[in-house]
């Protein structure tokens, strides 16, 4: 792995294509290059955790790592606040909602229910 | 003194309401946008260096000159009583002038610092969750169905695309689009935009600094898509611009959601060829 980035990225695809919860060492298994130790794997997914992205079960020994949510929910999520205002988000969403015509609002509503179905 | 202090007042009133008043309804800026950013930038801060000259002038008005009141009331501050000619007027003046500058440093700094935060997220989030568009220099594509593109200033800049964009658009107009993004990035728009955002924090107060940052903001979409259209023509980029919006950059104006009224204005000016300022 080059940097920390492209590791982050590289455990997050892994969890995102897993069905269950993994422990460290499973993640450390399943990453596309095999020289990378549990520790630095256990560094990077703690910083996950901090950003948000990975939740983890503290119930089990060792612990278990599971993506926050998939990978279209956190898309919807970013997307959102990047239409969104930060004072009036509402007067922000409409006014694009105007911009982009029909196909835009679908879109926003898609966004929307993607959103809410995350925080279910 | 006391003269000065006027002239200073009578200039801050002036860039605080009928020039910028003047600016906002002219014309000529949608033709020649870069001399109307120009024009802002040192309406703004002739605004605040007026503003805050004139309280300064005010207040050491018992003294002949500037430098001979700073020295003769900093002779007396801190140890005992203050020169008798400095009366209410004057000390509250002074105090008034070190508010507003404190005031003004502190949002820029909150501002900056607060805009860096969130840059630094966004570039985060778009590794973790986009993928780098293949052929084309940091350009990366998220997975989402809402035609849109931004841009991430930074260290490392970034374009984004969505899938949705990708979709939506011919691949003239999405070099248009393109092409208007990079022009953020190339000419630092995200910095102007920054310093009118820090002085509408600062000033919530006083509408012209929220209409002056409406109006940057318009101006720096005008020169982006000046750029765009000397690169790919004005036809794609109008055509891109109907079928979508787009978010300007990101992390420095709340994203910067264009209104229609802004998209129609930017739509109009490209029904004319491009001024020879920028051909040359």
């Amino acid at each position: 792995m080059h940097n920390l980035g492209e590791l982050e990225r590289a455990i997050m695809d892994t969890l995102w294509s897993s069905d269950q919860a993994l422990s460290a060492n499973e993640v450390r298994d399943r990453l596309p290059s095999r020289d990378n130790a549990t520790t630095t794997v256990l560094t990077v997914l703690s910083r996950l955790e901090k950003k948000g992205f990975v939740a983890r079960d503290r119930g089990v020994r060792p612990h278990r790592y599971r993506a926050k949510l998939s990978r279209p929910e956190h898309t919807a999520a970013l997307m959102h606040q990047v239409l969104s205002h930060e004072h009036d988000r509402d007067a922000a969403l409409a006014r694009f909602v105007g911009t982009v015509g029909d196909d835009g609002a679908r879109a926003l509503r898609r966004i929307l229910n993607d959103l809410r179905k995350a925080k279910d | 003194m006391y003269v000065a202090a006027a002239g200073l007042a009578l200039i801050a009133v002036a860039v605080a309401w009928p020039v910028p008043q003047a600016l906002t309804r002219a014309r000529w800026p949608a033709r020649h946008p870069a001399v109307a950013l120009a024009l802002w930038q040192s309406i703004a801060l002739t605004g605040a260096l007026s503003m805050i000259g004139s309280l300064l002038c005010l207040g050491f008005a018992p003294s002949t000159t500037l430098p001979d009141g700073i020295e003769r009331l900093s002779e007396h501050l801190g140890r005992g009583p203050l020169p008798p000619e400095f009366g209410v007027i004057h000390l509250s003046a002074l105090g008034f002038a070190s508010g507003l500058t404190a005031h003004l440093a502190a949002t820029v700094a909150i501002t900056v610092l607060r805009t860096e935060r969130e840059r630094r997220r966004q570039h985060r989030d778009i590794q973790l969750l986009g993928n780098p568009l293949p052929g084309t220099l940091r350009t990366w594509v998220l997975a989402h169905p809402t035609p849109l593109a931004y841009c991430l200033p930074g260290l490392r800049t970034r374009t984004v695309l969505t899938a949705g964009l990708i979709e939506a658009l011919s691949e003239e107009e999405l070099r248009a689009v393109l092409e208007h993004e990079r022009a953020h990035l190339d000419q630092f728009h995200h910095l102007v935009l920054l310093s009118f955002r820090a002085w509408r924090l600062a000033l919530p107060w006083f509408p012209m600094a929220q209409r002056a940052e409406r109006a940057v903001a318009l101006l720096t979409e005008m020169l982006a898509d000046d750029r765009a259209r000397v690169i790919v023509g004005a036809k794609p980029l109008q055509t891109a611009l109907r079928t979508v919006g787009d978010a300007g950059d990101l992390g420095v104006m709340d994203s910067g959601i264009t209104d229609p009224d802004a998209i129609a204005r930017r739509l109009q000016r490209l029904e004319y060829p491009a001024q020879a300022t920028l051909e040359r």
